[in-house]
């Protein structure tokens, strides 16, 4: 008893941390906008300013209002950072999305959107804002909320840390709306992936360090004795991703006042380092965080045992031992030493097996429970993501052998294999995982409609396949036309006909990628519903009371 | 030095992580441990409370 007390009074003491922290950062921020050598250096600052101030004045507010309750009851999981991490998926989701119609229809109809003297929404800046909305906005969230759902039930313990989890998210989400501004400033480094500046990397850091050691403290406090597989999987994302951010962000700063940094590293170790951290953020943000949401949420959903427990530690150790190595092959035919490429290429291809061995593991949990792939959309399209990762998991290997890559790089086929990984894969396990977690949080029955998730799922399905195929078709038709000679052995078309060749194929790619944001607009709608508890929701306590779970055991008055 | 430096990494990176992966093999396969990752495997399925016991 006395220990949960302590441990009570050691959670509470953390909003004290927290808000010293912030207060610590606004006063830094504070100096950076007064001493502003750039308007977008000042205009970040007050918006951070802005936002930490916010998060200060809302904890400040709600700690005010807790009078002598603990806020961080041991005998309950926190439930309520999840829900807020199912609500910021969703708007990022959307808004990411948006953006990429946006991009696909610049690039098909160059005047859209386009504004010289303006500059704000030119595509060199929506671009990176389309990609690390989907990728870190969306996919950060669903991953943030999905391993602090999972972490706790697995665990059976609360999270730890007690305020430091929601350090965590809306530091995060200060995290996102920096770095997104600062791309519509036209403040970058120019790093795929990792186009935040040098300030914004160091908030990043310190806000995944809190993640991890929120994440490691559930574990260790962990009533369950084994570590449950998926809690790997999540793991090994926060740990990489913080090496890989660190090291591929090592800039030095122009000036502390000043938004512009210079890195490290130049020439073809800078390219290494980079398509090592670019690869590893497919690796282990795109993939091993939503695989263990498969392993999670599959054998829930379906209400079946994982296929093959050992498989999924071969699995996982395979995985991440061979992805590391991966990076080399996005720099085929470069300044790279040619063994080095090589490498990556082997590698590459040696990644197809556990890839394939996750998918199977994945897919074969449904054993005893098939027909849940006709009687559940949400199941249907779990599965479906799986199928979409066996195919751009086969397709990656193949993409990265040298010869094929003379073909394929730098063309539109790269575009198209992203997707059908991202929309495919990252985004349907997504789905999944958040039409499973809104009736499970919200203590519904069911979704709001059921027909809904039917709508959503084929008509993203269709959109789907209309991106790849297009892209196929473009980036083999560009990549051919690249390599054409005519008899006299001179190039046979001109870079323009090349461009002007895939018109048809971004038309048809922007429909699919309407047709794909249409269907998130489906989800987010029928998830408000379900909130709500309109249609199908109904609450678990207006239903059979074995059912229902009382939270606590209920006081009867004395007879 | 370069020689020595690579020749360490190259050779002992390779029995380094051949003996590691070894390892996973056989703490995956072993059959005593088939009990646990059973038990394991319904992880997810089961619906306990922090305090459920």
């Amino acid at each position: 008893m006395a220990n949960v007390i302590a441990r009570g009074r050691s959670d509470t003491s953390t909003v004290l941390m927290v808000g010293a922290l912030l207060g610590v950062f606004m006063i830094l921020a504070l100096l950076m906008a007064a001493g502003a050598k750039d308007t977008g250096m000042a205009v970040q600052a007050w918006t951070f300013i802005g936002l930490a101030g916010a998060f200060l004045v809302g904890m400040s507010m709600w700690a005010g209002q807790l009078l002598g309750r603990n806020p961080f009851d041991q005998s309950e999981y926190e439930n309520a950072i999840v829900k807020w991490g199912v609500a910021a998926s969703m708007f990022w989701g959307i808004a990411g999305l948006l953006v990429g119609v946006v991009i696909a229809l610049q690039l098909t109809f160059p005047h859209f959107m386009y504004f010289p003297e303006w500059g704000f929404t030119n595509f060199g800046r929506l671009r990176p804002l389309h990609t690390s909305a989907v990728i870190f906005a969306f996919g950060g969230n669903v991953l943030l909320a999905t391993s602090f759902y999972v972490v706790q039930r697995t665990c059976r313990a609360r999270l730890a840390g007690g305020m430091w989890p929601w350090f965590v998210f809306w530091g995060y989400q200060i995290f996102i709306v920096l770095a997104a501004t600062g791309y519509l400033l036209g403040i970058t480094q120019s790093k795929e992936y990792a186009e935040p500046e040098w300030y914004v990397d160091w908030w990043l850091t310190l806000v995944w360090v809190a993640y991890l050691l929120v994440f490691l403290g559930t574990i260790w406090k962990r009533k369950e004795p084994h570590i449950y597989v998926a809690n790997w999987f999540y793991l090994s994302f926060i740990v990489t991703i913080a090496m890989l951010h660190i090291v591929n962000n090592l800039s030095v700063p122009v000036s502390f006042t000043g938004s512009k940094s210079v890195q490290v590293f130049s020439g073809v170790q800078d390219a290494m380092t980079q398509w090592w951290y670019g690869h590893n953020a497919v690796g282990f943000f795109l993939t091993t965080g939503f695989l263990a949401i498969m392993y999670y949420f599959i054998p829930k959903r379906v209400n079946r045992p994982v296929y093959s427990y050992r498989l999924s530690i071969v699995h996982f150790w395979s995985l991440i031992f061979i992805y590391i190595w991966a990076g080399p092959h996005h720099l085929h035919y470069t300044a790279l030493p040619q063994w080095a490429q090589t490498l990556g290429m082997t590698f590459s291809v040696m990644l197809w097996m556990p890839s394939w061995g996750g998918m199977i593991n994945g897919v074969m949990t449904l054993s005893g429970a098939w027909d849940k792939l006709r009687t559940d959309p949400v199941v249907r399209m779990m599965v479906v993501s799986l199928a979409f990762y066996g195919m751009s998991t086969f397709e990656g290997p193949l993409m990265s052998v040298r010869a094929v890559n003379s073909l394929s790089h730098y063309t539109e086929w790269g575009i198209g294999h992203v997707h059908s990984g991202a929309l495919g894969w990252v985004g349907y396990i997504s789905f999944g995982a958040l039409y499973c977690l809104v009736p499970w949080l919200w203590k519904k029955k069911a979704l709001f409609s059921k027909s809904l998730v039917e709508w959503h799922f084929w008509v993203s399905t269709i959109g789907i396949l209309f991106y790849m195929i297009s892209m196929w078709f473009a980036g083999i038709t560009e990549g051919l036309m690249w390599r054409a000679y005519n008899e006299f052995g001179f190039l046979e078309y001109s870079f323009v006909e090349t461009v002007d060749a895939k018109h048809i194929s971004y038309m048809i790619r922007a429909l699919g990628g309407l047709l794909y944001f249409s269907g998130a607009c489906l989800m987010a709608y029928n998830l408000v519903r379900t909130v709500l508890g309109h249609g199908e929701a109904e609450s678990f306590d207006t239903i059979d009371p074995k059912y229902a779970r009382p939270h606590q055991p209920v006081l009867q008055p004395a007879e | 030095m370069y020689e020595m430096l690579s020749s360490f990494a190259q050779t002992g990176g390779m029995i380094y992580f051949v003996l590691l992966f070894a390892g996973v093999l056989a703490y995956a396969l072993w059959p005593r441990n088939q009990e646990k990752f059973d038990a394991a495997a319904r992880m997810p399925l089961s619906d306990k409370e922090p305090n459920d016991d």
